[in-house]
């Protein structure tokens, strides 16, 4: 069967099962468009290429899958960078197909011409420059494999418009040929039974668990050798979710804004069970001070983690899902009693988490609005098992403290890149690979205001996506350190409440806005955002400008420096 | 990456070379790109290349890269495993400069008078190496050898008003096995 390069790609997209891409055409990519037409995949028009890529993402957060997302050349492959630059630091499995000028004008600047796969080295786990269509079908078939396998990532394939169009003889590779390419997926034996050997001596085990849980699909394992254990598990802004926090077990976020005892019960460990977690900066603090007692046992499924930033004394690389039930089992032969050998501590961490939970104190005269309230009133009128996708900055750890996360992969966020702007898209790409689930996108007006023209995308495709502005009308985490470490010299951070006009603009795009000013009017609204499924909804929620992220570790210091409150900030 | 290419610093202290450096050889598939990759990944990741030379292997569907890195910059472990993680890199062995023959070239030209050409064209004769252009009042000289050897040389040159100076970076391979036949560990750590 003849067909051509774009034939060939659509037919390539099929075959890995793709159901949508999220996309916007231009020159160099227009012979794909067509085909497409005629395929059975739902293409979804963003209104600007980095949309498409943290769309294509928020799908890939929710439903395991590969997302994907297809643009043209130059500056449409420039504007996809951002999300592929996101995805890699969070380890989202990503297929980004960008158009390139014809295989004679690359290298001559030509209209449109950017070096795609030179740009995109360092924030793809590969890409691929097609330079014949008889590639095609194989290079697909490598660049799913590659995104979904080992430790997941984003991919690029940049497809000249000569090459799309030429005529190609169609197969389907059988496998994959990568003889560079061979993900260690069982665990070192020898290691597992070091590690159960560790965990059945320890007294104050903290299970430290990162977003390579939700990644490999180990949360049930997860639950399974918490519980034996009755180890506490600590988890990362992007595990959230990975271990239920209505669980006795779940200590929460640790890190910069982790609550006292999640931060404090890492501190005082003497062994952390570290499962797909980087320690990452945000989470250590100043590394030479983080969790100094404790032994480490590190289980990665990519090697370059191990000893990275902390040398573990058990090292294993390997699949979660296939790793944490051998550990259970490893430990189950051991016959510790171990929840008695750590009652003292679990005893230990019930006084902190009584002493120091997360606070913030709302005027029962509903002025000013705090953002926090905001959250758990969405919370406790949302469905349990409700989407929640944020942007970066204040907003984003409140969400992340104040919302119950207790069903995986329901949270979205831009962990490791810090993509201000990343709620909107993720939140509709979500959606459309969640439709029976509530999407909530908890967002901050400095973030809105990046990427709020996919909500045109999202009203025009039907996506009824739902859009929380906590708007303090600042760059809100830029304004506290100002606050905090700059004297009160606040450069450059001013947003204006009603510039724009949320409600008007929300209208515009054909959303439902409303605003709320005050904490009485806050159930309201909800419920009126909750009762609307035909189209997208935005509240402005006028939010207090002084409320601060606590408790706060300031940068540099280490965790044991924990700040808990704002009380506590004037004391010092 | 169908050509040879080298990169070595210029006129760098070369003393301490072997306590600072390692020598890493990397299997690759000759495929277009993949010395930008390498570059990328170390320029991304911090680490500093001292001297780097690829060239395809017997087998065409491959390239072996000689890299010399400097630890200092960050473990080799470290830099091995990101190595790894390289789609077309298929197997890293670090090379023991005790355990290994290496090879360098040097290529040199220098201005020559009447009075000091006979004694230049000693001083190669000496080391083994070869007089490979002759201008009116230059010579190129050449010389293969081991990386100390060739400083030996080039310091010898020093004397004599340089033009051009060029080394091609070591190229290296484990000593073979007296005893019996045996090939070069691969460092652990696959990609993911």
């Amino acid at each position: 069967m003849q067909l051509t390069g774009a034939q060939a790609l659509i037919k390539s997209l099929e075959m890995e099962q793709v159901e949508v891409i999220f996309g916007l055409p231009g020159g160099a990519i227009l012979p794909v468009y067509d085909p497409l037409l005629d395929s059975t995949i739902r293409h979804i028009l963003v209104r600007h290429e980095q949309g498409a890529g943290h769309a294509a993402e928020g799908y890939a957060h929710v439903t395991g899958r590969p997302g994907v997302a297809m643009v043209t050349s130059g500056p449409a492959a420039t504007n996809i960078v951002t999300a592929l630059a996101d995805a890699y630091m969070d380890s989202i499995p990503l297929v980004v197909i960008t158009g390139q000028v014809g295989t004679s004008l690359i290298g001559t600047d030509a209209f449109q011409e950017a070096d795609t796969t030179g740009i995109t080295m360092s924030v793809t786990k590969h890409n691929w420059l097609i330079t014949d269509a008889s590639q095609i079908p194989t290079v697909v078939r490598e660049a799913f494999h590659v995104a979904t396998t080992g430790r997941p990532g984003p991919v690029l394939i940049d497809l000249p418009k000569d090459v799309s169009n030429q005529a190609m003889e169609w197969y389907w590779p059988e496998s994959v040929d990568l003889p560079g390419y061979k993900p260690t997926l069982k665990g070192h034996p020898k290691m597992i039974q070091e590690a159960a050997k560790l965990i059945s001596k320890s007294l104050r085990p903290v299970l430290y668990v990162g977003g390579g849980v939700l990644r490999a699909g180990a949360t049930k394992e997860l639950l399974a050798l918490a519980e034996h254990c009755g180890i506490p598990v600590v988890t990362t802004l992007m595990a959230r979710g990975a271990f239920p926090d209505d669980n006795p077990l779940c200590l929460g976020m640790p890190g910069m804004h982790g609550n006292y005892t999640a931060v404090t019960s890492m501190q005082k460990s003497d062994l952390l069970i570290t499962l797909g977690a980087r320690f990452d900066d945000r989470v250590t603090g100043n590394v030479a001070g983080f969790a100094p007692y404790a032994k480490v046992i590190h289980v990665d499924i990519d090697p370059a983690e191990l000893g990275k930033i902390r040398n573990p004394d058990v090292p294993i690389v390997g699949d979660l899902k296939l790793v944490i039930p051998e550990l259970t089992r490893e430990i189950k032969k051991l016959k510790v009693d171990l929840k008695s050998q750590l009652e003292p501590w679990i005893a230990e961490l019930d006084t902190w988490r009584e002493k120091y939970p997360l606070s913030y104190n709302q005027d029962p005269g509903g002025r000013p609005l705090k953002p926090q309230y905001v959250i758990e009133r969405l919370r406790q009128m949302a469905p349990p098992d409700t989407i929640v996708v944020s942007g970066v900055g204040q907003h984003q750890m409140w969400a992340s403290q104040f919302w119950k996360f207790n069903h995986p992969n329901t949270w979205v966020n831009s962990g490791g890149l810090g993509t201000m702007g990343f709620a909107v898209p993720a939140a509709l790409g979500a959606k459309v690979g969640r439709p029976d689930k509530v999407v909530w996108a908890i967002d901050g007006d400095g973030c809105f205001q990046m990427t709020a023209q996919e909500l045109v995308t999202a009203t025009a495709e039907r996506i009824p996506i739902k859009v929380a502005i906590l708007n303090n009308a600042y760059l809100g985490m830029v304004r506290q350190w100002q606050e905090m470490f700059y004297d009160q010299r606040y450069s450059e951070v001013y947003l204006s409440p009603d510039l724009p006009d949320y409600v008007k603009w929300a209208e515009a795009m054909g959303c439902v806005g409303i605003r709320v000013d005050s904490a009485d009017e806050v159930e309201v609204a909800i419920e009126k955002a909750n009762s609307i499924n035909d189209r997208p909804v935005v509240i402005d929620f006028r939010t207090d400008t002084w409320e601060k992220v606590f408790p706060m570790v300031p940068a540099g210091k280490t965790n044991d420096e924990i700040v808990i409150g704002p009380q506590e900030m004037e004391r010092k | 990456m169908t050509f040879s290419s080298s990169v070595v610093p210029m006129g760098g202290n070369r003393t301490n070379l072997e306590a600072k450096h390692h020598v890493l050889s990397v299997l690759v598939e000759n495929k277009s790109g993949v010395l930008a990759r390498i570059a990328q990944l170390f320029s991304r990741r911090g680490y500093n290349i001292y001297s780097l030379s690829v060239a395809p292997t017997e087998d065409e569907r491959f390239s072996r890269v000689t890299i010399v890195v400097d630890v200092e910059s960050a473990p080799l472990e470290q830099i091995t495993k990101q190595l790894h993680k390289l789609i077309n890199v298929l197997k890293i062995s670090e090379i023991n400069a005790a355990q290994a023959v290496e090879y360098e070239l040097l290529m040199g030209s220098i201005s020559t008078s009447s009075e000091t050409r006979s004694e230049l064209i000693e001083l190669v004769r000496i080391f083994d190496g070869k007089i490979v252009d002759v201008g009116f009042d230059k010579l190129t000289v050449m010389l293969a050898g081991s990386p100390k050897m060739l400083d030996d040389f080039e310091a010898l040159l020093g004397a004599y008003p340089i033009v051009e100076i060029q080394r091609t970076g070591r190229v290296a391979l484990q000593k073979l096995d007296r005893s019996a036949p045996t090939r070069a560990r691969s460092k652990s750590g696959k990609a993911s």
